[in-house]
């Protein structure tokens, strides 16, 4: 649906997008991820038309963002980062004004602000002015701006910025309710948001994409191994890792055991596709150690993130 | 271009919201009335046309000063982002704007009706030319706002937005009054340039050609480069 093609741009000499590929398929939410300064405010504003690529072009359906930039506004919603909304407008006001731009009139006017008021849970501040307004309510009179003509893409940039946990789930949990019938591209820092809402994250260093694809299949992708970790009520560690080590799949093994605690603590890893639980179990259970704690480490997208973003 | 319909709405409204325009409208008045019936019982003429002549140096400072905020504000608190990725067009973007500020000074000539109806009742006013006077000031101040709109989009910052408008727009104003500076070769160029002598012209009443096309020209062209700047800043 999206195809963003050799993108690139600069700022006078500075090159903030170094030629971006990939694309967005309909129905998808899609995570864009990166360290500040990697590029993904200007995707997006490239993508909704505010600013110009240097060289390289969007397609959004049969459209182009270099030749019909009216077309393409009208089918995106866009929320940017901070919601930079008309301060002294009141909120109704403000919801009717971005209604009018979206070409709704009268009654069809009124009933899609009464549903976003709704929807974003804007009653209590229907007629207040917008900068009286916290920056979570604020937040949420943008995402009314970004929906307000009903848009096939939803653009937004850091959604959950400046939100309070309450109100992070609530957003989040939009998100995945818009995404069943939108399609949705939305920037983030939070990683376990990413992993929470989207279907694809595209990964961003320096302006050159350094991942793409589905949430999990980076996670397996980029993690090196499988690693277990295990804490024994045992006083000897030597016998401990003798005994692990025999353990058909061990790759190598870790000691982590703090001296006055008394316990051992092993980290055991292994290769990724092998699953070394029900074997090293066996063990335990043979020699009849008292078991305090044994679970397996998952790979979060943070470690992979970490693992592709990290300066040089 | 109901994008632009709406964008008017939207701005003519802002001006009532925001104290400027009450400051501008009230300072206008007094500067505008004081200035006209202080000489008015002198010259004992039932005629306005000491207050027509004023316009141009009052419009000077006072049009930038309407038209200062109109991108700038946008431009500094970045709602600019959310407007121009709303389904408009710069082109839409700038003569809904433009047009706001012309209906603003036009709401802002109306008190002066009051000197009209004052004037023909204290003597036989000659209609015409008060005709005249209106019309040219609408036309004055079309080309004035469309000099203050763009040097609103040049930058975020309203005061120095104020300067450069007022600067351009008191140059254009005391042109006619600094011919003598300006070889006799090219003196006719120049003399078009002024709009004081334009505006005299059919604030007596004359609709000509020229002068209609000197403001709408004027008009056209700064509209045009207000919405370059926009282009270019993207």
């Amino acid at each position: 649906m999206i195809e963003v093609q050799g993108l690139n741009k600069f700022y006078g000499d500075s090159q903030v997008l170094k030629e971006l590929d990939f694309t967005i398929n309909k129905g998808e939410i899609l995570g864009l991820l990166g360290p500040n300064g990697a590029g993904k405010t200007t995707t997006m504003r490239i993508l909704t038309c505010f600013l110009q690529p240097s060289s390289g072009n969007i397609q959004v359906k049969d459209y182009n963002v270099l030749d019909n930039p009216l077309e393409i506004k009208s089918m995106i919603g866009y929320l940017p980062e901070s919601a930079p909304l008309y301060g002294e407008m009141l909120v109704y006001d403000y919801l009717a004004y971005v209604a009018a731009m979206r070409g709704l009139d009268g009654g069809s006017r009124v009933k899609r602000i009464t549903e976003l008021v709704e929807l974003c849970g804007l009653k209590e501040v229907v007629y207040k002015a917008i900068h009286e307004l916290s920056k979570g309510y604020k937040q949420r009179v943008g995402l009314a701006h970004a929906m307000m003509g009903d848009p096939e893409i939803l653009v937004l940039d850091e959604p959950t910025s400046g939100l309070d946990p309450n109100q992070i789930v609530e957003i989040r949990q939009l998100i995945k309710d818009i995404g069943r019938e939108k399609t949705v591209v939305f920037s983030t820092h939070i990683l376990s948001e990413a992993e929470a809402t989207c279907d694809r994250v595209v990964i961003i260093n320096r302006g050159a994409i350094v991942a793409d694809g589905a949430t999990d299949r980076l996670v397996r992708e980029f993690s090196g191994g499988a690693v277990v970790d295990v804490t024994l009520q045992h006083p000897d560690a030597q016998r401990v890792s003798t005994e692990f080590n025999q353990v058909a799949g061990v790759v190598d093994l870790e000691d982590l055991s703090e001296v006055d605690e008394g316990l051992v603590k092993m980290a055991i890893f292994s290769k990724e596709d092998e699953d070394i639980r029900p074997a090293l179990y066996r063990v335990i259970r043979e020699q009849g150690w008292d078991l305090l704690d044994f679970h397996r480490r998952t790979e979060t997208l943070e470690n992979v993130f970490a693992q592709l973003t990290r300066e040089n | 271009m109901s994008g632009a319909l709406t964008v008017f709405k939207k701005e003519l409204r802002g001006f009532f919201f925001s104290p400027i325009a009450y400051i501008v409208i009230t300072t206008f008045l007094l500067l505008s009335g004081w200035f006209f019936f202080s000489t008015f019982f002198l010259y004992n003429q039932a005629e306005l046309r000491n207050f027509f002549s004023l316009l141009p140096i009052i419009f000077a400072f006072i049009v930038p000063a309407i038209t200062m905020r109109l991108f700038s504000e946008e431009l500094n608190s970045g709602s600019f982002e959310l407007l121009s990725t709303l389904p408009i067009s710069d082109s839409g973007i700038v003569v809904g704007k433009f047009m706001a500020a012309l209906v603003f000074i036009a709401l802002m000539l109306l008190p002066t009706l009051a000197y009209a109806v004052s004037v023909a009742a204290l003597g036989d006013l000659d209609w015409g030319p008060v005709f005249g006077g209106y019309c040219g000031a609408l036309l004055l101040a079309g080309a004035y706002a469309g000099i203050g709109l763009f040097a609103s989009s040049l930058t975020k910052n309203q005061i120095v937005a104020f300067i450069i408008g007022m600067a351009i727009c008191f140059m254009l104003t005391i042109f006619d009054r600094m011919l003598f500076f300006v070889p006799e070769s090219v003196l006719a160029v120049f003399a078009y340039l002024g709009s004081t002598t334009h505006f005299q012209n059919i604030s007596r009443g004359i609709i000509d050609t020229r002068d209609l096309l000197y403001f709408l020209s004027i008009m056209f062209l700064a509209l045009y480069a207000t919405t370059f700047v926009l282009k270019e800043k993207r």
